[in-house]
């Protein structure tokens, strides 16, 4: 699908946040913030509770129109467009509260998910193969209301595979996994790295250490730092605002 | 703000699908041959408002459109059948008005609600005081004034005498009380099978999942508002239908189609028929419909009163409705008599059934 990459060679920005900045009332959750990401990149966003990682995505991901700066999805502007259409570009997200059809069941949720505009026959086909991908054939039939939440986040991964996209924004995908869960994945994450890009909140360290290679710092609002994950984790400022918030 | 309902969306299993579709069928053929002139005639009204309650468990239960002022639609339908028929004389096409006119009025004020991000609470306020608001304007038709060509609208006296459904072309044959039989409880098993296939396809599965989860279906790329606005003029069309019955069944309409209270029954008909069901409203209906006529017979207590009693009764002690209430007893009662039946592949909506 999309073209290999030649190490070294300059990524060509699949997604490119300018001097974006967010308010509510008199607080700026986001601020100022650039940010770009190359084709079949996989970037992970850290930073302390309240930094503003799931207020961008949902800049992002059109769920909130930004006060001021633009986005760009290749060569679309974004800024402000409705989520569907945003969607319909290629951009699917795992949010941090799980969104998922409680009332109907897994496969219901992947179908509808994997069925927009495209023939039954091929429907049917992405509905098994992401299934059995993230190993939810078993589970098929029972109501995702009625699932751990661990298998509800897998379910609403599942969604967001059978939908296509080429981005995908997973909020915080571990959270409430057993370790065995964080295992997989983590190997899920690195499997659709291959072929796609990925931006990647969470604030579980091992297991970012497990995926990541470049790594963005959020702290209120601001990037902080913006490097490899081994020279961001060792970063004394990092730290500091990690320690800081969640002493406080 | 929808109540949230155990019962999976997309429907009955196919066999629940078949066997109200056997039921329907052997009422419509088997009511002229049983019931005598006077029971068939009320048969008849009870068809008419389960077409009613079905639009309402449509837009409310399947798509989550908590639309309280169904009886806009209803008197809609009647008026625009009885207006039409009045000066066209065939019923053809004032029965394809009845239903298109609802159809319209809901796709302009949906789109206002809709795509104007009304919030589901607030639907509901504007969806009841357009029914209000439709109701006095008809009720402030009286006098000579107030027509439309042939057909003089009478205020709150209502339209008298309306010419009743005839077959394509005799508008000179009007449909006795047999053919009027046919005509309403055949619409109504039509209405159901025609519903039942929306919320099958790809469409009603869409819609279902909205009522699930409005900010998922953005989020893989489905527009809500389109969904919300194309169930909310097809529920329209329905209850269009059904006013079209209505005055049939009459041969009379009048501004209390339109009614709070019209338009509180048909919510009442679904909550105890079931919400997320499509026969449950049509049963409350008939449950209700006829509980009134039978209140209405006795002394004992003031029937007011008594239907009153017997609401309060059900919500309390049956929250879901009958309808999933005599659905989860059965599954059960085949669970425990097939005990670790593999899951088929097809057919979800039975499988999910179980599940729970
Ligand atoms: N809709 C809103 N209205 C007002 N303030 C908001 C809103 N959404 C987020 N905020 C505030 O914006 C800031 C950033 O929140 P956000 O959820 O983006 O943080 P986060 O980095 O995702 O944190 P966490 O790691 O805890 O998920 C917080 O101070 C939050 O209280
Ligand atoms: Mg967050």
């Amino acid at each position: 699908m999309s073209a290999p990459i030649t190490p070294g060679a300059p990524l060509r920005p699949l997604i490119e946040a300018r001097g974006v900045t967010m308010r509510f009332g008199g607080v700026a959750a986001v601020a100022g913030v650039d940010f770009t990401l190359g084709e079949v990149e996989l970037r992970c966003l850290i930073g302390p509770n309240g930094a503003g990682k799931s207020t961008f995505f949902k800049i992002l991901t059109g769920q909130l129109k930004p006060t001021e700066g633009t986005i760009r999805l290749r060569d679309t502007d974004i800024t402000g467009a409705e989520p569907h259409a945003i969607a319909r570009l290629g951009v699917g997200i795992k949010t941090q509260v799980p969104n998922v059809f409680n009332g109907l069941s897994v496969h219901e949720n992947v179908f509808v998910a994997a069925g927009r505009r495209k023939s039954l026959a091929r429907t049917r086909a992405i509905v098994d193969e992401t299934l059995t991908r993230l190993g939810l054939t078993g589970i098929a039939r029972s109501l995702v209301g009625q699932l751990a939440h661990g298998q509800r986040q897998w379910v609403e991964i599942a969604t967001v595979l059978a939908q296509e996209p080429e981005l995908i924004l997973l909020d915080e995908p571990a959270a409430g996994m057993t370790h065995d869960e964080v295992h997989r994945t983590a190997a899920l994450i690195r499997e659709i790295n291959r072929t796609h890009a990925l931006i990647v909140v969470e604030h579980d360290m091992p297991f970012i250490r497990m995926i990541a290679k470049t790594v963005t710092v959020f702290n209120q609002g601001r990037i902080l730092v913006e490097d490899s994950v081994d020279r961001v984790l060792a970063d004394s400022r990092v730290r500091d605002v990690y320690l800081g918030k969640q002493a406080a | 703000m929808t109540p949230s309902r155990p019962s999976p969306a997309v429907g009955l299993s196919l066999l629940g699908f078949l066997a109200t579709l056997a039921l329907g069928l052997a009422i419509l053929f088997g009511a002229p041959r049983t019931l005598d002139t006077f029971g068939l005639v009320q048969c008849t009204g009870f068809a008419a408002l389960a077409m009613f309650g079905l639009s309402q468990g449509f837009v409310w239960g399947f798509a989550g459109v908590m639309s309280f002022g169904q009886a806009a639609f209803l008197g809609l339908g009647g008026y625009a059948y009885a207006v039409s028929v009045i000066n066209l004389g065939d019923s053809t096409l004032p029965v394809l008005i009845a239903i298109v006119v609802p159809m319209l009025f809901a796709g302009l004020l949906g789109y206002f609600m809709f795509y104007g991000r009304i919030s589901d609470a607030y639907i509901g306020v504007i969806t009841l005081t357009v029914s209000v608001i439709l109701f006095q304007l008809v009720n402030a038709t009286s006098g000579s004034q107030y027509r439309i060509g042939a057909a003089e609208l009478g205020g709150f006296n209502g339209i008298p005498a309306i010419p009743a459904l005839n077959l394509p072309g005799h508008p000179d044959e009007p449909l006795d009380n047999d053919g009027l039989w046919y005509a309403a409880m055949g619409a109504l098993v039509l209405a159901y099978v025609l519903l039942r296939a929306v919320l099958a396809s790809r469409f009603g599965r869409v819609v279902v999942a909205i009522r699930e989860n409005e900010t998922r279906a953005q989020l893989i790329g489905y527009d809500p508002r389109l969904y919300k606005l194309l169930a909310f003029m097809i529920a329209a069309g329905v209850a269009g239908l059904a006013g079209c019955l209505y005055a049939n069944w009459g041969g009379f309409i009048s501004p209390t189609v339109f009614g709070l209270s019209m338009s509180a029954q048909v919510i009442i008909y679904v909550l105890v028929g079931g919400l997320g069901t499509l026969v449950g409203p049509m049963l409350g209906a008939v449950l209700i419909q006829w509980l009134i006529i039978a209140a209405g017979s006795q002394t004992v207590v003031d029937s007011n009163l008594g239907l009153g009693l017997v609401l309060v009764g059900f919500v309390l002690l049956v929250p879901q409705g009958l309808v999933p209430v005599v659905r989860g007893l059965l599954l059960r009662l085949i669970e425990r008599r097939t005990p670790s039946r593999p899951a088929p592949e097809a057919g979800g909506a039975l499988a999910t059934e179980r599940a729970r």
